[in-house]
């Protein structure tokens, strides 16, 4: 059954040996030319599954992975019960909503540390379960680097999502999030983070601080 | 609300290399869109030698509209201009006009944000109601959508415009671009000659996009004289659009709109056009593309959008009318599109 039509891959739910499972296939898309469309969908579900994996080491809960299968660009994955930060956001009190937030500032610390950048740090991309876990999916785009730059670029994709998706609460959201990053990353590393953040904002369009 | 079709709005565009001027009725029927392009054929637009060339066909450009329109100046209820973003000088070029003309007939100014004219026109003349735009011209690469009161920005690049990137490539290519054959359609011709394919750095994070490493490899790979400019052309563009369709789809898929609009001056590549119609079409949505005249930048956008802000009462004192070099398209409150 189709769950979600993403934009480079669909998921669907499935029973797998008696397991519900998903399963996240990158098909080809019409648009681009054979050479880019393999080269793309190869490497995402080569990678993909190896991030995933290393983002459990740094401590972050991603979901299990079953099977690969390269060729045809799908992988096979546990199903994780629960609702997408981006649903659920709005209905959470102020208070549940910026522990939440601080939450997830502490998860995006520890891949950082790790190297991982996720790459599509949206609130979509992040599963609150019932046992109050919040669990990190979608590593489609994620690479290993420890660059400033990168962490930067990450968390600037937050921000984003909060101002596009969530602009009510945009700014306490964002800022709980950098609060949480700051008591796992420390001072110092979130300060330059920060600096980089901006620098990211102004090397945008048409920013009046620049 | 005045939406009558012998009310007219005369809009005023000259936010970089083009002066244009829309003649439109309330009722959004254009009664004239006359355009004039600075042209350097080396490329790139000079802000200071571009405002001349606006300040020099200025009234030409304003006759001829008068004169397609078949109005009279002092038919004229609104005078629009775009404030902003652009160049400075070109910017102020147009801005000069139109205060003297709203001043000299005795009408309301109103400021329009350039980006935001670009999705309205894109909406009346396509008919979408609610789109994904994709924006993509020289200077603006954008993926928004409305949302509570705002165009809200998706996704956008990072440094440089998709077009500027051809643009820059063209360049170094040692094209020459003239009259009706800008940079962008040689590119297009020349890459309809390329065939084999060039690996180049593809750069999407999360909605936004990056150029810049895109532009730099094509040229170093130019420059070291092992692949066909052709074959750079065709695999910079299959490379860029891929990465352009794949935002769109994105947001097709975070928003779950019923449509796809694609704008600005890039919007008239047909490889590109196909691409974001092959999204529109997987995803089940309408894709609208706007026609090349009201795609590149012109006057008619600027007095559209003026119409639906003066309906608003969104109209500025003329020593409030400064320019705004940089300002964002999600800093603009909508009020005329309902949430």
């Amino acid at each position: 059954m189709l769950i979600k039509k993403g934009a480079e891959a669909n998921l669907y739910l499935e029973d797998w040996h008696n397991r519900k499972v998903v399963l996240k296939q990158r098909l080809s898309k019409e648009y681009r030319i054979p050479e880019i469309d393999e080269k793309i969908r190869s490497q995402r579900t080569i990678h993909e599954p190896q991030i995933i994996h290393k983002a459990k080491e740094a401590g972050v809960p991603t979901p299990t992975i079953y099977m690969i299968d390269i060729l045809d660009a799908t992988i096979i994955m546990e199903f994780v019960k629960g609702k997408q930060v981006k649903q659920i956001l709005s209905d959470l009190s102020d208070k549940e909503r910026r522990s939440l937030c601080r939450h997830i500032g502490n998860l995006i610390g520890h891949l950082h540390t790790y190297g991982i950048i996720h790459g599509d740090l949206t609130t979509s991309n992040m599963i609150l379960t019932p046992t109050g876990k919040v669990v990190f999916v979608d590593f489609g785009l994620s690479e290993h680097s420890i660059e400033l730059e990168n962490r930067g670029v990450d968390l600037h994709l937050m921000k984003r999502t909060f101002q596009s998706s969530h602009f009510k609460y945009a700014k306490e959201c964002f800022d709980a999030v950098m609060e949480g990053y700051r008591r796992f990353m420390g001072e110092d590393v979130t300060k330059d983070v920060v600096g980089k953040i901006r620098e990211i904002e102004r090397r945008g369009r048409y920013i009046s601080a620049r | 609300m005045n939406c009558s079709d012998d009310t007219y709005c005369l809009g005023i565009e000259s936010t970089a290399d083009d002066f244009g001027v829309g003649i439109l009725s309330f009722k959004g029927r254009a009664l004239a869109n006359i355009n004039s392009a600075y042209i350097n054929p080396e490329g790139g637009i000079h802000p200071r030698e571009a405002s001349r060339h606006h300040a020099g066909i200025a009234g030409e450009v304003l006759s001829k509209a008068f004169h397609k329109a078949e109005i009279k100046p002092k038919e004229i209820a609104v005078v629009a201009f775009s404030q902003g973003p652009g160049l400075g000088p070109c910017l102020r070029t147009g801005a000069t006009a139109a205060r003297a003309l709203s001043s000299y007939l005795n009408v309301p100014l109103v400021g329009v944000n350039h980006c935001v004219a670009h999705i309205e026109i894109g909406k009346l003349v396509s008919k979408a109601k609610d789109p994904v735009t994709l924006y993509v011209s020289g200077g603006n690469t954008i993926i928004s959508a409305f949302d509570g009161g705002k165009y809200r920005v998706f996704g956008e690049t990072l440094d440089i415009a998709v077009g500027n990137c051809l643009d820059v490539f063209a360049r170094a290519a040692g094209l020459r671009q003239k009259e009706g054959m800008p940079f962008g359609a040689m590119v297009e011709n020349v890459a309809s000659r390329g065939h084999s394919f060039v690996s180049l750095p593809y750069s999407v994070k999360g909605m936004n996009l990056s150029f810049s490493g895109l532009l730099t490899a094509a040229v170093q790979l130019l420059k070291s004289g092992k692949h066909t400019v052709e074959d750079l052309c065709f695999s910079l563009q299959e490379v860029g659009f891929s990465m352009l369709a794949e935002v769109t789809e994105r947001a097709l898929a975070h928003t779950e709109k019923p449509e796809v609009l694609l704008t600005g001056g890039v919007a008239a590549n047909n490889r590109l056009q196909s691409m974001v119609k092959s999204v529109a079409d997987e995803h089940k949505v309408r894709f609208c593309v706007v026609p090349k005249e009201y795609a590149l930048d012109n006057g008619a956008m600027i007095a559209w959008t003026g119409i639906l802000a003066y309906q608003h009462n969104m109209v500025i004192p003329t020593e409030k009318s400064f320019v705004r070099l940089k300002w964002r398209l999600d800093d603009v409150h909508v009020p005329w599109v309902e949430s």
